[in-house]
């Protein structure tokens, strides 16, 4: 027969004192884990969510991104009457050729200079990542207005308005060979295109002196099958020099760049939970100590030496679980909260934001679990095999 | 206690001492407990002072990098080499492309850094690469040799005249490239260097640029001063040049990652209070267990103070025995987690000694006093005829 769990619960209640301070213990372990993880989770989203499975991607061939591209501007033609484009609201085939720049902005916080991304494109640019598709949330203007073709314009997200200064509507930007006006800002749902800064193609190219190219050109197809083919057929035809990327999976490539992350996080998280288990096995074989007369005449009463050692572990899970529980409400507040990195594909800073989402708590919640287990089978394992006779005398 | 018949004289110290790892089991969980915790304020310890604090060689210090003001992406011409020479202070100016190429496959630890230079000047700019003066005639005369690491030679057990293929990445051609000269220099780099010209013939419009310039310059007093006049130079240039001694150029691509200082204050932060509460713990377990105890201390005449500083000794010689054992076991952790960084192309140059050790052990005493205090005060502020009839 088990021992009611209710046991379990009055004895962490008992003994408050010890009770808070490991679960707080076991708290700051995953708080620092779930942290880590949100970070990740944020920088995932940040890539995965870019990019719409309809939009192609066009690149120099053997260029894997698209700062290190460029075509001329020739080609551009040719891929306008490619079969399977969607129409834009003038009817013409729904294309854009685009420069990616990168350019310094001093952070608003004094932190110092970061590299972000400069993209200029032509109105169907534009009017392509306003698009909502099933899966796939278009870019929305939330402030002021679009650039205007042919003007000294651009457009900021919101999160690099308010990341950097000079960066609300009226206020001038200084890059390339002048200055730019901002005239509106963008919400792209945490995608990588909220790190971004937009503008008129043309106007780009000539401050950048990179007229007669294209770093990249994007193609909108009617359906995914008109996609992929596009794709297939930029990417084969030998006379283009050129390669066809669907846009989401060149996005999903870039998630590398939460590899430093990933590296601190894994031996951060691996130290810190060594720490905690021994915390918790300290706990629990005090509790076992104290209640030695106790479990010998639970052993007495008729209780199994498998029940108590069930019930030993079961405290200690219950432990890690209130541990588990603050960790998750101390790290709250923390959700949403931006911050950026360096995007190893591109060299300009990606802006993302802290991601605590069911699945960050889920494994915080396991990762707790399993410090509880590891840390509660030692001294649930003394327990019940305690003599029960010198248990009874002492 | 059996003391007294063994003819031993007790000391105070003797006795927290005994006291402090009388329950063993306790005492051992906790101090490990406390060293897992003080490992990694070591390690962050150390990095902080890798990034922050740590000052270069004179050699590297006196070294320059130039590169384009906006992004590293963007190439420099070649026609800027003869111009930052001109600059006075320059001794010798080295153009560095990085290639991005890889090594049999993706996988992060095949990762390393390839750069191409020019190898008549190459190695007066690194003047810390040691190399044997026939292997530098051998890499020179080899347009398709390779000048590569020790480290990453013995890694993939490459010799000299071996043969190994790039694959590009960024430039449209893998390279074949022949082993010519092996460097030794500390801390190990993990980099490969070839020729530029070699790239040059293989991808024509690359052709007269370069990644960037590194330049020694020939005192450290005209470090600053030169670094100023190169950006000048270029001000009114299409392509203006970011001037900065070769140790900022690394604490760029660190700040790039994101705010790291916050980043590790907040581990250490959480590490620190993690301590504390594992120590208190401790304290508190021992505490309770040993109420009849204390009381028969204060009949015997200890004061309250006497009783306090006690038990904060007690739990000041725990923390410090986690907190030694924690900085042992740092020391090789730390070395291997270095040897890994340089082999992901992170230069983080990271070593345990007499500062960072003792910072970590200073931290354990502090944590120890503060954390044994509460439980300490307790115990000695105890009602005497309670803690007699105290069943523990």
């Amino acid at each position: 027969m088990a021992i009611p769990i209710s046991y379990n619960v009055r004895n962490l209640r008992l003994r408050k004192g010890l009770t808070i301070m490991t679960a707080l213990g076991i708290a700051l372990t995953v708080t620092t884990a779930i942290f880590l993880m949100a970070l990740i989770a944020g920088l995932n989203r940040a890539f995965v969510s870019s990019g719409n499975p309809l939009n192609v991607l066009v690149l120099r061939k053997g260029s894997e991104a698209e700062l290190s591209g460029g075509f001329d501007a020739s080609l551009y033609p040719t891929l306008k009457t490619l079969p399977g484009i969607a129409k834009d609201k003038q009817g013409e085939p729904m294309t854009s050729g685009e420069w990616v720049v990168v350019i310094i902005l001093p952070r608003k916080d004094g932190t110092g200079e970061v590299n972000v991304t400069v993209r200029g494109m032509m109105p169907d640019g534009l009017e392509m990542r306003q698009l909502s598709d099933p899966g796939h949330r278009g870019v929305k203007l939330v402030e002021g207005r679009w650039f205007q073709t042919g003007q000294r314009e651009v457009v900021v997200s919101k999160s690099i308005q308010s990341r950097f200064s000079h960066a609300n509507i009226g206020d001038t930007m200084e890059f390339g060979k002048g200055s730019w006006k901002v005239v509106g800002v963008f919400d792209a749902g945490g995608s990588a295109y909220e790190s971004e800064v937009w503008g008129d193609v043309n106007q780009m190219a000539s401050d950048f002196d990179r007229q007669g190219g294209f770093a990249s050109a994007y193609l909108r197809a009617t359906d995914p099958i008109a996609a992929e083919a596009l794709k297939n057929r930029v990417s084969d035809d030998q006379r283009l020099k050129l390669e066809g990327f669907i846009e989401t999976d060149y996005y999903a490539k870039q998630t590398s760049s939460g590899a430093p992350i990933k590296v601190i996080g894994f031996v951060v998280g691996f130290i810190m939970a060594i720490g905690s288990i021994f915390a918790a096995m300290n706990t629990m074989y005090a509790a076992v100590a104290y209640r030695g007369r106790e479990i010998a005449t639970l052993r007495v009463i008729g209780f199994s030496r498998p029940a108590i050692l069930t019930s030993f572990v079961l405290e200690s899970l219950l432990l890690a679980l209130l541990g588990a529980a603050a960790g998750i409400v101390l790290m709250l507040p923390f959700n949403g909260m931006q911050t950026g990195t360096s995007n190893a594909v591109t060299f300009s800073e990606v802006v993302f934001a802290l991601r605590i989402t069911p699945q960050v708590a889920g494994y915080a919640i396991l990762f707790a679990l399993i410090m509880g287990f590891v840390g509660g089978l030692a001294p649930a394992w003394h327990a019940a095999r305690q003599n029960i006779l010198s248990a009874l005398r002492s | 206690m059996d003391y007294a018949t063994s003819g031993e004289v007790m000391t105070l110290g003797s006795f927290v001492v005994r006291n402090a790892f009388r329950n063993k089991r306790r005492s051992l969980l906790t101090m490990i407990s406390i060293s897992f915790s003080l490992l990694l304020l070591t390690l962050m310890i150390c990095i902080w002072r890798s990034f922050y604090v740590d000052q270069v060689a004179p050699e590297a210090a006196r070294r320059l990098i130039v590169r384009d003001r906006v992004s590293l992406a963007f190439f420099l011409p070649a026609y800027y080499r003869d111009k930052i020479r001109s600059v006075p202070g320059v001794m010798a100016v080295a153009p560095l492309t990085w290639f991005g190429g890889r090594y049999m496959d993706d996988r992060p630890e095949h990762f390393f850094a390839q750069m191409a230079t020019d190898p008549d000047e190459y190695l007066k700019v690194a003047s810390d690469k040691i190399v044997p003066p026939e292997q530098v005639k051998a890499w020179q005369q080899d347009r398709a040799g390779a000048l590569v690491d020790v480290t990453l030679a013995n890694k993939y057990g490459w010799k000299l005249g071996d043969r190994i293929t790039l694959q590009a990445n960024i430039f449209p051609t893998n390279l074949d490239l022949t082993i010519r000269a092996i460097y030794h220099r500390d801390p190990p780099q993990n980099a490969l260097y070839f020729n530029a010209k070699y790239l040059e013939e293989a991808v024509p419009w690359f052709k007269g640029q370069a990644g960037w310039y590194a330049a020694q310059i020939d005192s450290a007093d005209l470090v600053a001063r030169a670094a100023h006049e190169i950006d000048d130079m270029f001000h009114n240039s299409p392509l203006q040049t970011k001037t900065e001694s070769e140790k900022a150029f690394q604490l760029g691509f660190v700040a790039s990652l994101g705010n790291v200082k916050a980043f590790i204050l907040s581990i250490c932060g959480a590490v620190v209070f993690a301590i504390m509460l594992v120590s208190a713990n401790t304290m508190a377990m021992s505490v309770r267990s040993r109420t009849r105890e204390v009381a028969v201390l204060k009949t015997l005449g200890f004061t309250r103070q006497r009783v306090l500083s006690i038990f904060v000794s007690e739990s000041v010689a725990l923390a410090l025995a986690g907190g030694l054992l924690g900085v042992l076991v740092a020391i090789p952790v730390i070395a291997g987690l270095t040897h890994r960084f340089i082999g992901l192309g992170i230069p983080l140059d990271m070593k345990v000694n007499v500062v960072t050790g003792g910072l970590s052990l200073l931290v354990a005493l502090i944590l120890g006093v503060v954390s044994g205090y509460l439980p300490a005060y307790k115990a000695s502020h105890m009602n005497i005829v309670e803690g007699l009839r105290h069943i523990g």
